[in-house]
């Protein structure tokens, strides 16, 4: 069998998300690829080639494919992946935006977010809001996956010495055009990768009581996130959701304050290792699934916490 | 302009669902279906587009059981001038579900289709895209922000780091993000009204679509349970338990 990784990059360097594929492709068992799309995305390369266990990274470089759009990037992973058993790529919103489309054109029932490899045919993943785990298998004759980060550990990001090849097509289907983004800058580590997280929810009142929950991040070098109520609320931005239809996390530690643990934020972060609750409202759905449970108004103890940390 | 509208039916957000008994499928006998929270987004954001001036006219799709036809007077009670079904009692799967769209729009011709990012059921984030690519058209996905003007789209995204815009040639296929909109209700009188719009429906043979599924549900499972653990009493007891006990901070 051949495997495919689709790298998440931005171009000067590989992002940890493409790991995490690596280690699902592992476990389907073959010579694994890596395919960088991008534009001057030779440092991608150079660290995806580095990466332990790769064969060949394939550099398909070009002005057209500088922001990931998926019209001018899904025929390219369809053209390449074509030649593969199974085509892989971490659930990041530029996978999900890209990968079913190139599904389509490839004629393939891509299967998202799996949880686990039970066979090259056979997956798990989670539906109905990670309710259910659903065991699927796949006919088709190339496999078109998304893998689910926080299911798979990251690959060792050195040790390997692939070789790097050109990929000479181009793409430029002129249907869409990137105008401009604005990216939420932070110190702190990334939501999906941190050990720790620190959430607030509608109980924070408002966005400048969040200054309580980042003091607290800064002591435990936390991530920050946030539950729908809170961004609605318009508290903090939406990349900070964590939910079925925000960011799926999986630390060390996660803190919860002032969140009720509604079903949809619980697909989101009931995977962490340890879970702690802090609430005023004993009858909280969060008290369930929380390993420690601190029954008291967040406004005292989320001060009483930073001292003690 | 013609916008075209696709809803799912599906178990209402609020209702945690269980296994069948014997494991093969998702136990949905008498659990409250509804139209899926994105679908409804959608829907808004059509309606919204016809009382700008912008839509002329706005189609509400549905593909699936006859019982669809509910979420499809749904969207018809929230302002969608008809509806189309395509009928069928098959297990659907995205792709599936996009060629018969695809064919819908093929009738139709539509400048716009606006959907959900993805269905609370199936969890897939797939129809869409799929649907973008076999159209051809542009796409824009998790759409927060949706503006038209010059035959051009312009879409604000939800994307992992932030923001990102984008402007799109249309025809093109828009999947709402939860914030795009908040949904209004439907009232009385337009749900009444809403009896008498008209609604078709088609089977997928009609369009000329084969729905064979590629992956076979083996069976589902509860994920593994979490126990409740123990409640502290107070901050100095919780930040021990932490160092000592769970050994996640030191």
């Amino acid at each position: 069998m051949s495997i495919l990784v689709i790298a998440e990059h931005d171009n000067s360097s590989l992002k940890p998300a493409t790991l995490n594929s690596v280690t699902a492709a592992q476990a389907i068992g073959g010579d694994i690829d890596i395919l960088v799309i991008g534009s001057d995305c030779q440092g991608a390369a150079e660290q995806a080639a580095k990466v332990a266990g790769i064969s060949k990274v394939l550099v398909a470089d070009n002005g057209a494919y500088s922001h990931q759009l998926a019209e001018n990037v899904a025929p390219l992973i369809a053209e390449v992946g074509a030649a593969y058993s199974h085509v892989l790529a971490t659930a990041t919103t530029t996978a999900k935006n890209i990968v079913p489309r190139a599904a389509a054109l490839m004629d393939v029932q891509a299967i998202s977010e799996i949880s686990e490899v039970v066979s090259a045919d056979t997956f798990k993943r989670p539906i109905y809001a990670g309710n259910v785990i659903a065991t699927v298998q796949s006919s088709d004759a190339i496999k078109l996956l998304t893998v689910r980060g926080t299911a798979f550990d990251a690959a060792p990001a050195e040790g390997g010495s692939a070789t790097i090849e050109a990929v000479a097509s181009a793409h430029d289907a002129g249907k869409s055009e990137f105008k401009g983004e604005e990216v939420a800058k932070s110190d702190r580590p990334e939501l999906t990768a941190a050990k720790v997280v620190i959430s607030g929810g509608r109980g924070m009142g408002n966005g400048d009581n969040f200054s309580m929950i980042y003091s607290v991040a800064d002591m435990l070098g936390a991530g920050v996130g946030a539950s729908r109520a809170a961004v609605d609320a318009g508290f903090v931005p939406n990349d900070m959701q964590v939910g079925q239809t925000g960011k799926i996390v999986a630390p060390d530690l996660y803190v919860a304050v002032g969140i009720s643990g509604a079903i949809q934020h619980l697909a989101g972060m009931k995977d962490s290792k340890v879970i702690v609750a802090i609430n005023k409202d004993e009858e909280a759905p969060i008290f369930s699934v929380a390993d420690y449970g601190l029954v008291a108004d967040l406004f005292t103890a989320l001060p009483e916490l930073e001292s003690a940390l | 302009m013609k916008v075209l509208v696709a809803v799912k039916r599906v178990v209402d957000y609020n209702v945690k669902v269980r296994p069948k008994s014997d494991g093969s499928d998702v136990d949905l006998a008498n659990v409250k279906m509804s139209i899926n929270p994105f679908c409804e987004i959608a829907v808004e954001e059509a309606v919204r587009l016809a009382e700008k001036g912008v839509a002329t006219e706005v189609i509400a799709v549905s593909v699936g059981p006859k019982q669809c036809q509910e979420q499809l007077r749904t969207a018809l009670a929230l302002g969608a001038d008809r509806a189309i079904l395509v009928e069928t009692e098959e297990t659907l799967e995205p792709l599936s579900i996009a060629k018969c769209l695809k064919a819908v729009c093929d009738a139709e011709s539509p400048d716009l289709v606006l959907m959900g990012k993805q269905a609370i059921d199936g969890d897939n984030n797939q129809t869409g895209q799929m649907l973008s690519a076999l159209l051809g058209c542009a796409q824009a996905t998790f759409a927060s922000e949706l503006s038209l003007n010059d035959g051009k789209a312009v879409v604000i995204r939800e994307v992992d780091g932030g923001l990102q815009t984008l402007e799109l040639s249309l025809p093109a296929v828009v999947t709402s993000d939860l914030r795009l909109n908040e949904p209004r209700y439907a009232s009385l009188p337009n749900i009444m009204k809403a009896k008498r719009k008209p609604l078709d429906v088609k089977t997928p043979d009609d369009l000329g679509v084969s729905i064979a599924p590629r992956v076979t549900l083996l069976g589902v499972e509860m994920p593994a349970e979490r126990q409740a653990g123990i409640k502290v009493e107070d901050v100095a007891m919780l930040v021990d338990k932490l160092k000592n006990e769970a050994k996640v901070i030191s």
